[in-house]
């Protein structure tokens, strides 16, 4: 283990993210700038195949690897697709339908109807008899009988693993933890997941849900990450293997499946932080990140170089994770989504999608609806040499299609439909993009673009421009941001405690001792990991409100022994700056203290991503051909670049476009790119 | 000239995102947990000349869907007759007055002049609940007012800011007349504030595209608007449609009121006619015109969610045969249920009257009431009194795709209820159960889902107790051959002796000591299809989870069970007797 440690310096680290459609990997040689990349298909049944197959793929000589580091969807997936283990509920008598009732909604405003399926099934949920009240104090004291005739009652019924959740065991967890206790002796496993062992908050329907969502997912990413890690030592892996959690840190494997639903969303949160990653590294540390896919479109603010992190997840209707996850947003259309004409004749994108299969017309898989991505090969904006020719689907059929569907009810040329379509589907992503920053707190205009995934080059100059985004950043391999984002993440553990007392009342004593307190906690926790470190740091902050209020505002902390009346003046500032309110009359609260403790791994060089040696010399060289591209601003022969042959330093005047092998790079006219020393493209946005 | 469709598009876009932000921002600035986490607020754009929806956010509370234009209308027709006092830049005015376009007292509407070179364009408008304006009862919901007086403090539409200052003085009568005063500024500013967000927006909505275009684009849009409901609508069958909805009583008086209503689809048009219903009631369940106008428009656009809110989405539609009746009442008429219960039965007389013609679109009626709860009383443990709200959902009706949902939100409503766990951390109680309504989905082809059962307890001190709710006597309405919901049951035990208001879910001023409890166990929803025709081994289901008995299994279902498996013959035989 030491060696290990000693070598992830110099050494081979891997990144690996197994996505919804593919497996990514990086391998970057740490001594020599060496970089391997694979991209294959995932294997959705059993994950560690895909994972297997890309490592086979970029080459890699498993026993020369000395480190891992795993993005997986396994918990999304088994939650999204309710392909959970057997878990049943133990909980206080009159409550199980918790878990069923929810909070009284519906999925949409409007259309009285909806479906929704309870993570645990009723039949499965008993209660024993038991109480503590708000204050945490004993109404009904627990029956240790019921525990056992309930528990014996689950296993009978098949069930794997348990949730033990009791109404207010975040005030007073007796109850629990001594169910839990005699569950052990009879619970054939570890799989007993504890309420308040997650999120020890009041709201018992979010609580449940995240223990319940933690209890049905634990047995399968444990089994899965046991299963890659025998096949990694069979192929002669010899150290670590390190998983990304949805807060974007990384943890063990050993103890991943403990907390098993912070890994829900491990695979965005890990392009979040290479995009935060990056962008230090190029000093733009604003950002709002951009992840176009085939079905969606992924969006995440990062402040000061760090991501938003939040701890109300909910990611589908009625399914809260309460666990501190990296804030990523899911918006608008993705390249699949479906352009149509409605009944008032207007043009309407979305929000149905083709999905991935069929997909788009040009994927030639009988799509038969025109799509963003058609209307992007239409116009000249993707390479027209790279449709379908396999699926017998041609240019002219797109055509027609756009024809027959748009063109001629819009009274609009199949190509101008198709234009139509880009603008209108910018418009509503540029306004769904503003929603979530303004949700947020931020103005876009104070902040950079940061474009990935296949299709978030294509649209990122346009929609700066429409949000007034002055700048976009686009890395040097978009495709394969989420598995690097494996290879920089660092080491993270966030910390929150509820305190909810006015700022006046507040014992800044306290306040600095709580932070403490959760850096020390924090930095044990890393020390027991084996991985170097270059540094552990802390970053503080406090949610805040007006008393009486129900929403928080969240303050950074730079200096953890702050005072109470700079602590006073940051949060009015904060406020004002959102909601542009003075509100003198009311005093103010804190209501959580949070601390996020971040062991920051050595510094990964990410400028080799495209081999340096493969650059050209001159633009010249780099231009492979031009064709007539479509803009809003009209038809231009444009010129085409191949993105591995960009010299560094090298600017390109809009309008251009430029290939690579994991997606295609859109520049308007008018914008100016320059290729940095990191290999970024960084577009300078016409007003 | 005319736009090009595209233009168009990105403008609508715009429009709404201008009174989404405002939505926004007006929630996250609010105090009262009633527009903060239940957001009911809502924030639109009116024509300068009547007052007529340009846009209104998405996220709006789905009662409020037009009945801002009638309050922006009378504004504009009061400045015009010299009775309000005509606008300044960054005046914001403040209307309550059920009967000049609104709702119940509660609902407190803004109004914002807007601006473009010197001249008034459009007009910014918003409305939030505010937890209290005076009167009987706390939270304004009086079971058995018989004056609008009684329901709390009446305000024509003043300016509250004046050139963007707070008039104070206005201000402090306001604030001594509610209650919770102290925290009012806070809504106050939030809300005032929500409206130069969306100037701000719209500004730079203008700047970009150029008035002139904008201004052409709003009028295409209502027509296009009315266009696209007109095709909807063209997909019903011409004929006549028919419904009756009751509401149990007004609160006063122990009679059911008759919702009877004809639906007539002639070209591409709809006329509502109400000819027929209850004469205005003495009780607190009557609306006012512009609430039972927007309750048809929020039925039509639960059908029809696809048209956005604007006034041209209205044009096709026409109400009448309301005058006179308890669904146009005029002052001095109580109203503060018009809101949160006759406005849902006035949508579920919609549903019921057009499901036959839209079978695929709507769904047999949901549990359609608030399940208004509420204690107030002095907490002497901690040495100070409170008040509590519980509001409920209920089953919805089942449809054509899918059983309904157990435990919805009201149809003209979007919040969240409060966690049990919150509750009693801030009020002295203690709930027992808080469970399914057992058995209480309509039974049909597809089930209605079920509604709430809860058990709360008085733990110290004294309270009252007071419900607003509705459907006690009727279950709500099941679709082509379901059966109906179970009703509203309310039962307070005072000493272990069981007491059932007799209007059955209505009652003001219950007294509670402590031990005292009260059970509310919340309608389910409507049946849809018969229920003969449902999969037996859904039912099995349905058994083997608790929702129904064996017994209502063959019953309702006609469903025989043994052993926990379906009787295959016994099924058929009872299924085939009943046909």
């Amino acid at each position: 283990m030491w060696a290990g440690m000693k070598r992830a310096d110099s050494g081979q680290v891997v990144g690996i993210d197994v996505g919804g459609t593919f497996t990514d990997l990086v391998q970057i040689d740490q001594a020599t700038g060496a970089v391997r990349l694979a991209k294959v298909s995932s294997t959705t049944d059993n994950q560690a195949l895909g994972v297997l197959n890309a490592l086979a793929a970029a080459d890699s000589d498993l026993a020369a690897l000395d480190l891992i580091v795993h993005g997986t969807t396994t918990t999304t997936n088994a939650v999204l697709e309710r392909k959970l283990s057997n878990t049943g509920l133990i909980t206080t008598q009159g409550f199980r339908d918790v878990l069923e009732l929810g909070r009284r909604t519906r999925p949409q405003a409007y259309g009285m109807k909806g479906d929704f399926r309870p993570i645990i099934p009723r039949d499965l949920r008993l209660e024993v008899p038991e109480r503590m009240d708000a204050a945490g104090e004993v109404v009904v004291p627990l029956d240790e009988n019921a525990v056992l005739t309930a528990g014996k009652a689950l296993l009978e019924m098949g069930c794997e693993s348990v949730v033990v959740h009791f109404l207010h065991a975040y005030a007073n967890p007796a109850h629990e933890l001594r169910c839990a206790e005699m569950l052990r002796s009879i619970w054939p496993n570890d799989y007993i997941t504890m309420g308040h062992a997650l999120l020890s908050e009041s709201r018992e329907f979010e609580r449940g849900v995240t223990a319940a969502v933690n209890a049905s997912v634990q047995p399968l990413l444990a089994r899965y990450i046991r299963h890659l890690e025998a096949e990694l030592k069979r192929g002669g892996y010899r150290s670590e293997l390190l998983v990304m959690n949805g807060n974007g840190g990384m943890v063990s494997a050993d103890r991943v499946a403990e907390e098993a639903a912070k890994t829900v969303m491990s695979g965005p949160a890990s392009g979040v932080m290479a995009a935060a990653y990056a962008g230090r590294a190029a000093g733009v540390e604003n950002l709002i990140t951009y992840d176009m896919g085939g079905t969606s479109t992924d969006v995440a603010l990062i402040r000061n170089a760090e991501p938003q992190v939040s701890n109300e997840t909910e990611i589908e209707y009625a399914m809260p994770i309460h666990v501190p996850m990296v804030d990523v947003r899911t918006v608008g259309a993705g390249g699949g989504s479906i352009a149509r004409v409605n009944a008032a004749g207007l043009l309407q994108v979305g929000p149905e999608s083709a999905g991935s299969n069929p997909g788009p017309i040009c994927y030639g898989r009988g799509g038969a609806e025109p799509t963003i991505s058609d209307a992007n090969l239409l116009l000249g904006r993707l390479d027209p040499g790279h449709i379908n020719v396999e699926g017998g689907v041609s240019l002219q059929d797109v055509r027609s299609i756009f024809a027959a569907k748009l063109g001629d009810p819009l009274g609009l040329s199949p190509e101008d439909a198709a234009a139509a379509v880009i603008r209108v589907a910018n418009a509503r992503m540029a306004g769904a993009i503003r929603m979530v920053s303004v949700s947020l707190g931020a103005d876009p205009r104070d902040f950079a673009l940061f474009a990935f995934g296949g299709a978030g080059p294509l649209h990122a100059s346009a929609l700066a421009k429409e949000l007034g985004i002055p700048r976009v950043m686009i890395p040097p391999r978009p495709g394969i941001t989420n598995a690097i984002g494996c290879v920089v993440a660092d080491l993270r553990h966030n910390y929150v405690r509820t305190i909810g007392t006015p700022l006046d009342n507040l014992d800044m004593e306290m306040l600095r001792s709580i932070f403490d307190a959760q850096t020390a906690e924090g930095r044990d926790m890393i020390d027991g990991e084996s991985v170097s470190l270059r540094s552990i740091r802390s970053v503080h902050s406090v949610d805040m409100q007006f008393i009486g209020q129900t929403h928080l505002i969240r303050v950074p902390v730079a200096d953890p022994g702050i005072s109470r009346a700079d602590l006073q003046a940051e949060f009015e500032k904060v406020y004002h700056d959102r909601f542009r309110v003075d509100l003198a009359e009311i005093r103010a609260a804190v209501v959580n203290v949070n601390t996020s403790v971040i062991g920051e791994r050595p510094p990964v060089d990410l400028s080799t991503l495209i081999d340096p040696a493969g650059r050209a010399a001159t633009m010249a060289e780099a231009r492979i051909t031009a064709r007539p591209v479509q803009f809003d601003a009209g038809l231009h022969q444009t010129p085409i670049y191949r993105r591995e042959l960009l010299p560094l330093g090298a600017t390109l005047h809009g309008p251009a476009v430029v290939e690579q092998m994991d997606t295609t790079v859109l520049i308007e006219p008018g914008d100016v790119a320059t290729c940095d020393a990191q290999g970024n493209l960084m577009v300078e946005v016409a007003r | 000239m005319t736009l090009d469709p595209i233009t168009l598009s990105v403008i609508q876009a715009g429009l709404l995102q201008v009174c989404d932000e405002m939505d926004l921002s007006f929630s996250r600035a609010a105090f009262s947990p009633v527009i903060a986490e239940a957001n009911d607020r809502s924030d639109g754009i009116y024509s300068a000349e009547d007052g007529s929806l340009i846009a209104q956010g998405a996220g709006g509370l789905p009662v409020f869907v037009g009945t801002m234009q009638y309050s922006t209308r009378t504004l504009i027709e009061r400045i015009a007759a010299g009775i309000t006092a005509a606008p300044d830049p960054n005046d914001i005015y403040i209307v309550n007055d059920p009967y000049l376009g609104g709702t119940h007292l509660m609902d407190v509407r803004f109004a914002r002049p807007f601006y473009r070179n010197g001249k008034l364009y459009c007009w910014l408008s918003n409305t939030g609940h505010w937890p209290d304006t005076g009167g009987a009862v706390p939270g304004g919901f009086s079971a058995s007012a018989t004056a609008v007086e009684q329901e709390g403090l009446r305000l024509p539409p003043v300016k509250l800011f004046k050139r963007g200052e707070l008039d104070r003085e206005i201000y402090q009568i306001i604030c001594s007349n509610i209650r919770v005063a102290d925290q009012r500024i806070g809504d106050v500013k939030a809300q005032a504030a929500a409206l130069i967000v969306g100037e701000d927006r719209l500004n730079a909505l203008m700047d970009r595209y150029g008035d002139e275009t904008v201004t052409e684009a709003i009028a295409e849009l209502r027509t296009r608007a009315a266009q696209q409901m007109r095709a909807f609508i063209a997909e019903i069958p011409e004929g006549r449609y028919e419904s009756t909805a009751w509401v149990d009583s007004d609160g006063v008086v122990d009679e059911p009121l008759a919702i009877r209503l004809t639906v007539t689809r002639k070209n591409d048009a709809l006329t509502f006619d109400f000819t027929g219903s209850s004469a205005p009631c003495l009780g607190p369940m009557n609306s006012v015109r512009a609430t039972t106008l927007s309750s048809v428009y929020l039925a039509m656009r639960h059908i029809f969610p696809e048209v956005p809110i604007s006034a041209g989405a209205f044009e096709p539609l026409h109400v009448t045969g309301i005058e006179d009746t308890f669904l146009d009442a005029q002052y001095p008429r109580p109203v503060s249920g018009c809101a949160a219960e006759v406005s849902q039965r006035i949508a579920e007389a919609v549903f019921a009257a057009l499901v036959p013609a839209l079978p695929d679109r709507i769904t047999a009626a949901p549990a359609g009431t608030s399940g208004n709860f509420a204690l107030g009383g002095h907490d002497p443990a901690r040495n100070r009194g409170f008040v509590m709200y519980q509001l409920s959902g209920g089953g919805y009706g089942g449809n054509a795709d899918h059983d309904g949902l157990s435990n919805g939100c009201s149809t003209i409503g979007i919040s969240k209820a409060p966690p049990v766990e919150i509750m009693e951390q801030a009020f002295p109680v203690l709930y027992h159960h808080y469970r399914l309504h057992e058995g209480s989905g309509g039974a049909g082809q597809h089930r209605g889902g079920f509604g709430l059962d809860y058990m709360v307890e008085l733990r110290r001190g004294q309270a009252q107790a007071s419900f607003v709710m509705d459907h006690g006597r009727f279950g709500p309405q099941g679709a082509l051959g379901g059966s109906d919901g179970a009703p509203n049951e309310v039962t307070v035990y005072q000493n272990g002796a069981p007491h059932v208001p007799p209007h059955l879910s209505k009652e003001q001023g219950i007294p509670l000591g402590p031990g005292d409890r009260v059970h509310v166990r919340t309608p389910g929803g409507g049946g849809y299809g018969d229920p003969f025709t449902r999969d037996p081994e859904a039912v099995r289901r349905d058994v083997a989870l608790g929702y129904y008995t064996e017994a209502q299994a063959e019953a309702e279902f006609g469903v025989v069970l043994s052993g926990g498996k379906v009787d295959a013959k016994g099924t058929l035989g009872l299924r085939g007797t009943r046909r």
